[in-house]
């Protein structure tokens, strides 16, 4: 018997008489013959849990934490603090361990808070609707994609290549399903210049227009005037936006975005070598009937009390099958929970200082950086949390000086660039070592 | 009605007057919980940094709390769900088994949890170890040798097996267009093969809960990508002609999709693979221990045979030849990402931890009770009497769970699957899944799991026994349930009509 069962060989024998087999293999009676696996799978042996701590502790040894290391890695994911109270109350097992809320009654706690998040959320981007989550980033935009073909039914994306490419590849994959072009729009100076969407012919058959706020190269995109040549082809605009920059920017949906999605790691959630963390999706209230995934909505009780129930699921997978928006089910309810604590941990003022700090922290790494000797900024535009250098000579001499120093200079996006990301943990004197240690391998 | 079979039995929550409160209705100008670390860089002006005409107006209206309140808002509100931990939760199709403890310590690890996905690989060779070592146990487990962990949740498992489907018929030069489904597929399946972009044809039920194979004869041809299929069905029954099926299907050149919600019936006893499946995605936070976590995270991990390997997503994990683990980006056939970086890492370690834990023998095993408590509780009902109100829809052997219908109870007792589900909170019982599959009346999907007790199968039994008895005599209680649980029945088409989705701030 394992651990995790319990039946003894008493139990065994009133179960089998219960049922009036003679043996557990009779249960299996419509399995073909040829079919039956002969012997066991060529898997080990079980443990005990005291030795697959200990196999699996090992293993987690031979990574290098952000413990371990000063890390400038971003590129979507960042090594942000992590508040205890977050940690201790997603660990409770009645956020850990109910399924999704399909009886209300007894999900209150699971469905309020998802109506919290959808507010905070709603509030960050400046939209009226956000869902309950969706997975995480990139496939974020890959959904919202099919948002917009549903929508108008046209046939290309224009994306900015200020969106992470990970999100670019994930819409092409999906893309190509639905014939439909995925085109890649070079960025001016940093970012998305409305002449080249132009260029790129933003006419009627354009579906969607896709960028990144703050975009990959941690620039700051100017978005009204994106908006307001993607609407007059009729187009959608989606912004792929960093929730914690959205603290200091202007709420794309504020400046006419009709969905704003984006990589909610940032927020609670700890890096898990890229998984899970969350999605978040926020649309118009003229594009709700086709969000994806669930919604929770406000309603009352047979006795007149405030409840919240799973809502507008003829939406859904579940009722509405192949005309459903989205085929999305699990989604990242958890991860999204710990999203509304550190939102609602950071609180109003404390979101501002937060996005401050950083923008302060950057601007001072960003100076430090590009006045060392060979190094350049890709572009001179505003930016909250990271920006991109080049380095003119020996990129692997740098890595390796910075890898000796304990330190992760930021990620290697193309051969001769870094993009670098500075978080609420890096301070000053790692800021000062980054670049001391730069210089040096420069020198 | 009395007030004696209304009280409450077992009250799992503790109500408070304020309980109602939105975290954003407990806000006060002024309080927080966040002290942000200490400025040590030249303060510059924020219009040098951010131009004004880039910045916004308003700050953001999030709360502003304490963080007592913070943490005695969310645990408060923790008391008003109902969770496996507390209680027994045979939702069918969900596979809520017992969640271990250790997966959580293992996962918390900071080389684990504090991991960037970017990290230079020979600075996260651990990691790139579980996911291979992970990738060969689910290929082993699903008798196909190649894996991506890439997908995030069933459904996207299902898409990511679609589009390489599509991918492996246009490199054959191939165009087809539909895909089939039986008519009591999962809800993810025809949503998937629309997101596809196939066009969904249904396959309908035979008299003994399998798949029509004649209807399937009737509809296969070269136009055909993929047949998509969950086996055990939804039913909760074996596909006893799965060997025929997969012929049929394979003949037309058409691939076979295993649906893995109800992979744990079979672990260790047969394999999709064997029976002839080309694709098979699994859901870590079914089979697999992942806490479901209220509506994730998952993962939708897939297998696929030899000819569908080139076609698996980017990047996947490798081992080279000199033993080190690497991401292999360089896959020039591959349908492309699904997702940023490298899944649900997370996920996959506490699934290993599982497979770790149990070995092959364990799996098997889980597979065994899971399937033996599922007809033991069959049999348990029976014995109640519970089956002459709520008949099994196929009376046969059944595998990890099993359907019955509320057609004759509604009739006879005047109550509904929905009031018997709503009556069974008041017992502290999760209800089963309710309203599917979609064939059977009043559908009632039962699935006990392998880590629950032969005692806790036996109150079910007793509880359900119970609530029948009581209908008999006044159905309005089980009408009006639950009677003790944090909120009466809620106004779902109210909300739908007039849908309030954010806090009116």
């Amino acid at each position: 018997m394992s651990r995790y069962t319990a039946v003894t060989d008493a139990d065994l024998g009133e179960m089998l008489a219960t049922i009036g087999v003679g043996s557990v293999d009779e249960l299996f009676a419509d399995v073909p013959a040829g079919l039956r696996v002969e012997g066991t799978l060529a898997l080990d042996d079980g443990l005990s849990e005291q030795e697959v701590y200990g196999e699996l502790a090992a293993l987690a040894q031979r990574n290098l934490s952000t413990d371990e290391q000063i890390t400038f890695l971003g590129a979507g994911m960042y090594d942000s603090y992590v508040p205890a109270l977050v940690d201790s109350i997603t660990a409770r097992a009645e956020f850990l361990t109910p399924y999704t809320p399909y009886q209300p009654e007894v999900s209150q706690g699971g469905l309020q808070a998802m109506f919290e998040y959808q507010t905070a959320i709603c509030e960050l981007t400046g939209l009226p609707v956000a869902n309950a989550s969706v997975y995480e980033g990139p496939s974020a935009v890959a959904a919202a994609g099919y948002l917009a073909k549903l929508h108008n039914g046209r046939s290309r994306f224009l994306v900015s290549a200020g969106v992470h490419p990970h999100a670019v590849q994930s819409l092409a994959t999906l893309a190509h399903g639905w014939g439909m072009t995925v085109e890649v729009v070079d960025l001016r100076d940093g970012v998305t210049s409305v002449e080249a969407l132009r260029q790129a012919g933003l006419d009627e058959d354009v579906s969607a227009v896709i960028v990144g706020q703050p975009n990959f190269l941690g620039a700051v995109e100017r978005l009204a005037p994106i908006v307001d040549v993607a609407h007059r082809s009729g187009a959608l605009v989606v912004c792929a936006a960093d929730p914690v920059s959205l603290g200091l920017l202007q709420a794309p949906g504020a400046q006419g975005v009709d969905v704003v999605v984006g990589e909610g790691q940032t927020l609670g959630n700890h890096l898990n070598f890229g998984g899970p963390s969350f999605g978040f999706f926020a649309v118009t209230e003229e594009l709700i009937r086709r969000l994806p995934g669930r919604l929770v909505g406000q309603t009352r009780d047979a006795e007149g009390k405030r409840g919240y129930v799973l809502t507008l699921q003829t939406r859904e997978q579940h009722i509405r099958r192949e005309k459903a928006t989205s085929n999305i089910c699990t989604a990242q309810a958890l991860n999204a929970l710990a999203g509304v604590i550190y939102l609602s941990w950071l609180g109003r003022q404390g979101l501002v200082e937060l996005a401050e700090l950083l923008a302060q922290r950057t601007a001072y790494a960003r100076e430090r950086l590009v006045a060392i000797p060979g190094v350049t900024p890709v572009h001179q535009q505003p930016v909250v949390r990271e920006f991109a250098i080049r380095i003119d000579g020996d990129m692997d001499a740098v890595l390796a000086r910075c890898r000796a120093a304990g330190i992760n200079p930021g990620y290697r996006y193309a051969e001769d660039c870094l993009l670098v990301a500075i978080t609420e943990k890096r301070t000053r004197a790692q800021i000062d070592l980054l670049a001391d240690t730069i210089a040096e391998a420069l020198a | 009605m009395s007030d004696q079979l209304t009280a409450p039995r077992s009250r799992w929550f503790i109500e408070a007057a304020d309980d109602e409160l939105t975290i954003f209705e407990r806000s006060r100008e002024g309080r927080r919980a966040f002290t942000a670390p200490r400025l040590d860089v030249p303060e510059r002006p924020l219009d040098e940094l951010i131009p004004a005409e880039l910045r916004r107006p308003e700050v953001a209206r999030l709360p502003e709390v304490s963080e007592p309140e913070i943490v005695r808002h969310y645990t408060r509100l923790s008391k008003r769900n109902f969770d496996l931990d507390t209680g027994f939760y045979p939702l069918g199709s969900c596979t809520m088994k017992h969640n271990p403890k250790l997966h959580e310590r293992i996962a918390g690890l900071p080389g684990n949890a504090d991991l960037h996905p970017l990290q230079a690989v020979e600075d996260a060779q651990g990691a790139l170890e579980l996911m291979w070592r992970l990738q060969h146990s689910l290929g082993e487990i699903a008798g196909l040798p190649h894996v991506s962990l890439q997908p995030s949740a069933g459904s996207h498992g299902e898409l990511t097996g679609v589009l390489i489907t599509r991918a492996y018929h246009e490199a054959n030069g191939d165009r087809r267009t539909k895909v089939l489904t039986p008519d009591t597929a999962h809800g993810t399946n025809p949503a998937t093969v629309t997101m596809a972009g196939y066009e969904l044809v249904k396959i309908g039920t035979d008299a003994h809960g399998n798949v029509d194979i004649d209807d399937l004869r009737r509809h296969v041809d070269t136009d055909v990508a993929c047949l998509m299929l969950t086996n055990p069905s939804t039913l909760g029954l074996f596909e006893r002609h799965i060997e025929e099926i997969a012929k049929v299907v394979h003949d037309v050149g058409a691939t076979l999709y295993y649906d893995g919600a109800n992979l744990n019936a079979i672990m260790g006893i047969c394999r999709p693979g064997d029976m002839g499946f080309d694709i098979v995605h699994f859901n870590l936070h079914k089979s697999f221990t992942q806490p479901h976590g209220g509506g994730g995270p998952g993962a939708g991990p897939i297998a696929v045979a030899e000819h569908m390997e080139p076609f698996l997503p980017r990047p996947q994990v490798v081992r080279r030849e000199d033993g080190s683990f690497d991401l292999d980006h360089d896959r020039p056939r591959s349908i492309g990402r699904m997702r940023g970086f490298q899944g649900n890492y997370g996920v996959f370690v506490r699934s290993y931890a599982y497979i770790r834990s149990l070995g092959a023998a364990g799996l098997r095993e889980a597979s065994e009770v899971a399937v033996l408590n599922a007809n033991y509780l069959l049999a348990r009902l029976r014995r109640e009497g519970v089956l002459e109100y709520l008949p099994a829809a196929y009376d046969r052997i059944c595998m990890h769970e099993f359907v019955l219908s509320g057609a004759v109870m509604k009739r006879e007792l005047g109550i509904r699957t929905l009031d018997l589900a709503k009556r069974l909170l008041d017992h502290g019982v999760h209800p089963p899944t309710v309203y599917f599959p979609l064939i059977v009346d009043e559908a009632l999907m039962v699935e006990p799991t392998e880590t629950e007790t032969r005692e806790t199968l036996d109150h079910f039994a007793a509880v359900v026994a119970e609530i029948l008895r009581e209908a008999a005599t006044d159905p309005e209680i089980a009408r009006t349930a639950p009677h003790t649980a944090p909120v009466r029945r809620l106004d779902e088409a109210g909300a739908a009509r007039h849908p309030v989705v954010r806090q009116p701030l």
